[in-house]
This record gives structure tokens, sequence and C-alpha cells, in this order.
């Protein structure tokens, strides 16, 4: 179950050497049912990486909270899994090791939790390259990895900050459609951040359109389309067109 | 096997050749130039001094001395400075409170030791141990402390999401592998700074036995082609050490920095 509850979430950052405020985050408040896909989109420091590490328990907000199934989130958590946007697979172990670490944390022997994690590589399609360490690897393949490694923990939410942001259209393409698979196989809740419109309304169940700092919701647009979406049809086009205009008025407002 | 050493003349030749005229040169000015044992002893003369000391196992007591005075400084350099390091580069105020120590006692050139660790110890091999330490401790704690604070803040962020939350497995399972790369390159100073102030340990007398001590014992003698032995022992058992430690290293604690390690 991951049933993620957003309240009235505000975080200012305040400059220890004149006082001076940034505000990220506005009073930001919606609801992800359990299992759902949510896409986070909004213009650049907007605060949307601010708002994911708040859920993850890597940052504390001004005021608000963030609830997990009710329960509040105070600290980082293995039910609440992350995929960060730059690379984060731990140099000095191999492809599976980093796969198998959550689950050493929990105590579990490094042979079992190798059995454990063999269908996440499988999942994730590195077989060839459990071995490997991440130098060996390709920055999808890595990401790729990256996501394996928070599967394995079996979170009952996964937050993702642009995991595909630094990779080339077609790879982006190819981890977007892997993705739905593993979100369709696993019962999982996404939160993920994007700034690709394009990747939100392939994605997402619903899109959380932010405005430019403060981060508020400017609008949380629902996307009723049946998977697999074709990229090019007219309805994913007439969707994109109406959150790239959402996006669009952000610009001009600043 | 035949072929493996025709294999190596061949590939090593232009090294071979160049360390064969070397040595010719040396012998021909020290036998028809020089003339003079004291100031210029020959290949020839070195060598037999070479075999006369493997004869009666000197050269073994000698050089398994400075090895434990080696280890014993060694030893005590990791065990107190590889701790304090990661001390200090994980908690703030551990490093508020010993960095001030630390920055007086670093500059104090580790040979000044020497009149203490004859006070403290005697001429025992703990002595010269304490001077090998003196010189060893501070590139490992300043490595191993730079290490830890620029382990980069996302693998900590990574493991504290995926359940590592604890300030001691962080340590263990994060900033240690994270600051392996620095810390070798800490101990890979240190066995250099270390193994100079070995040898002026010996000398200065903190011993009585080690291939620095015999430096300055044939000295006396006025027996140059012993020193000179002993001097190229010294640097040929510095090397091996350095030597079998990358190897060691790269294989073992390195692989995953692909090599780059120079
Ligand atoms: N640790 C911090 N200290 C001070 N200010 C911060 C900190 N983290 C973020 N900010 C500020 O908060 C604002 C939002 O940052 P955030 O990284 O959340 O934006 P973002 O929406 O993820 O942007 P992008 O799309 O470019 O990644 C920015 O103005 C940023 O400067
Ligand atoms: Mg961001």
């Amino acid at each position: 179950m991951g049933r993620v509850s957003v309240k009235n979430i505000s975080r200012i950052f305040t400059k220890k050497e004149d006082n001076s405020g940034t505000e990220a985050l506005h009073n930001v408040s919606f609801d992800v049912e359990d299992g759902e896909f949510i896409c986070l989109l909004g213009p650049s420091g907007c605060g949307k990486t601010t708002l994911l590490r708040i859920a993850a328990g890597l940052e504390t907000q001004t005021s608000g909270e963030i609830t997990l199934n009710g329960v509040p989130i105070t600290g980082p958590d293995p039910k609440r899994g992350m995929v960060f946007q730059q690379y984060s697979l731990f140099p000095w172990r191999t492809v599976i090791d980093n796969i198998t670490f959550g689950l050493e944390m929990q105590g579990i022997s490094k042979s079992e939790a190798r059995k454990h994690v063999e269908k996440y590589i499988e999942l994730v399609g590195l077989e060839q390259f459990k071995n490997s360490y991440p130098y060996e690897l390709s920055g999808g393949m890595q990401q790729r990895a990256a996501i394996a490694r928070a599967l394995a923990n079996e979170p009952e939410v996964l937050l993702m900050d642009e995991p595909f942001g630094a990779l080339d259209a077609q790879t982006r393409n190819v981890l977007q459609d892997e993705l739905l698979k593993i979100w369709e196989q696993k019962h999982v809740t996404f939160l993920f951040v994007t700034h690709s419109v394009d990747e939100a309304v392939v994605l997402s169940d619903r899109i959380v359109v932010m405005t430019a700092r403060p981060g508020r919701i400017k609008e949380i647009v629902k996307v009723d389309l049946p998977r697999p979406r074709s990229r090019t049809s007219p309805e994913v086009n007439h969707l994109r067109d109406r959150v790239l205009r959402l996006l669009e008025e952000e610009r001009f407002h600043r | 096997m035949k072929n493996n050493f025709i294999k190596t003349i061949k590939e090593n030749g232009i090294e071979a050749l160049s360390l064969i005229i070397v040595i010719a040169i040396w012998q021909l000015v020290a036998d028809r130039i020089v003339q003079n044992k004291l100031l210029l002893p020959s290949f020839y003369d070195v060598t037999t001094s070479f075999f006369s000391i493997i004869e009666s196992g000197l050269i073994f007591t000698d050089a398994l001395t400075s090895l434990l005075h080696f280890s014993i400084g060694i030893i005590a350099a990791f065990v107190i400075g590889i701790p304090l390091g990661i001390i200090m580069g994980w908690f703030k105020e551990a490093n508020r409170a010993i960095d001030p120590i630390i920055e007086i006692l670093r500059p104090i050139p580790p040979l000044a030791w020497i009149p203490f660790a004859i006070v403290w110890f005697g001429l025992t091999h703990q002595a010269a141990g304490f001077v090998v330490f003196a010189g060893m401790v501070f590139p490992i704690i300043v490595n191993t402390y730079t290490g830890f604070k620029n382990v980069p803040k996302v693998y900590v962020e990574a493991a504290k999401v995926l359940g590592c939350t604890r300030n001691l497995d962080l340590i263990r399972h994060i900033a240690i592998p994270s600051a392996m790369p620095s810390i070798v390159a800490g101990i890979r100073i240190s066995m250099g700074v270390g193994w100079m102030c070995l040898v002026a340990a010996e000398m200065f007398g903190v011993s009585n036995r080690g291939l620095g001590y015999q430096i300055w014992h044939n000295y006396y003698l006025h027996r140059m082609d012993f020193v000179l032995v002993y001097m190229i022992l010294l640097g040929f058992v510095g090397l091996l050490i350095d030597r079998f430690f990358r190897r060691y290293v790269d294989a073992k604690l390195l692989r995953w920095t692909s090599g780059t390690v120079v």
C-alpha cells in the first residue's frame, strides 16, 4: 500500500549570512492514490526536487506534512525508494552488489540477497552486466541498475527525480516503456519528476503542473488515456498542447 | 620456458643493454681512473661485499630488523591514523577538537623525535618504530580525513533511502570504500616518508642493527663498498615494498576505479 498525501507543504531556505530566504515551495497539497503514477512538472527551480526530497525524508519542510498511508514522514525509510537525477550507483560495488545493498542492510546474507535480486536484474535487462562495475556501464544502464536497486527493497512508493534527464531521446523512450512494464508488474506508487512534457504525458495517470518559484500547484491534469500510449496520437498531442500552454504561462509570469 | 626467456630478452633488450653499459662504465671509472676504494668502490668490490654479507648471514638479520622497525611504525600509524582521520572527517566537532593539536604536531620534522624516542623507549625496536610512526601517521591522517570530507553526498543519501542510516553503517559501507583511493594514496606517501625515517633513525643510533645502522657503521670503518651495498639494498627493499603494496591494492581494493590510480 502506498497512499501519499501532501498537505500544505512549504519550504523556505534561509541563508545564514544575511538572513535572506528563498521560498522554494508554497503551500503545496495533493493526494496520491495507492498504485498511481504521478508526474511532477514545472519550470526549473520551482521546487520539484525539494518536494521529492522531503517525501524521501532527506530534507525537512518549513511547514505542513507529507504522510504515507497516514503516517507522517520524518526520515529516510526503505519503504520509500528513490532514484536520483545524478548517477548514484556505488562505484565500488558491482551491479549486483549495488542491487543487494538494501537487502544486506536489512541483515540478509549476501548470498541470499543475490538469489533474491536475480529477478530484478532480469526485469531491467542487466543479466549480462551484473558482475560489472558501474564505470563499465552506459548512462542508461546505470539508471536501470539504480531502478533495480530501488525496487529490490520492495518499496511502496518510488520517488524518481528526472531519472532519465541525462539520457538521449531514444534511450529515454525505451526506458519509459520499461518503467511502465515494471509499474504494471509491481504494485508501486510512482512520484516522478520530469522536465519533459512528452515524458509526463506518456507515463502518468495525473500530471501535477507547478508554478514558477515559489512552487505552487497550478493545475492537476488527468491523463485518461489507455496504455500503451502512442506518442503521436491526436489525444496525446492535444494533451501535450494543453500542458505546454500551462507551462508557457508560467514562463511569462516571471 | 626457453622461448619465454628469449622473448623477455627481446622485449627488455634496450633496458638491459643500458644497465650493462652503465655498470661497465662504473667499473672502468672506479678501477682505472679513480683507483680509490674510499671515494668510489668498483662494481666488483660491491659484488664481493654483497656476497660476503650473504655468506655471513648478516644481510638477513639486518634486513629483517629493518622490516621489523618498519612494521612497528606502519601498524601503529594505521591503528592511530586511520581511525583519527575517519572521526575527524565524519564528525565536525571531533575535527574542531583534534585539528589544532594535529596542526601543532604535524610541522615537526619526524627526525626531531629521535631524542625522545630514545628516552622513552631506550635502544629498542620500538624506538626506531616510533620514529617511523612519527613520519607516517600525518600523511595517513590527512588523506583519510580528505577522503572522508569528499564522500559525494549522493552516495550517502542513496544509502540512507536504502535503509543504511546509522553512522557506523554509513562509515563502513559508504564512506570508507568511497574514501579508499585517498586513503591508499596517503599510505603510499607515508611509506616513502617512513622508509626515510627508518634509515635516519637507525643511523642516528636508535638501533644497533638494521640496514640503516650498517650504513653508518661501515662508514666509520671506512668500508665504502659495504656502504654502497646497503644503500642499494635500502632502495631495493623500499621498491619491493611499494610494488607489493601497489599490486595488492590495485587487485583488491581499487579494482572499481578501473586502474586509474597511478
Ligand atoms: N539546500 C538548499 N539550500 C538553499 N537553497 C536551495 C537548496 N535546495 C534548493 N534550493 C533552492 O530552492 C529552489 C528549488 O530548488 P529545486 O532543486 O527543488 O528545483 P527543481 O524544481 O528541482 O529545479 P530543476 O528542475 O532545475 O531541477 C531553488 O531556487 C534552489 O535554489
Ligand atoms: Mg531538480
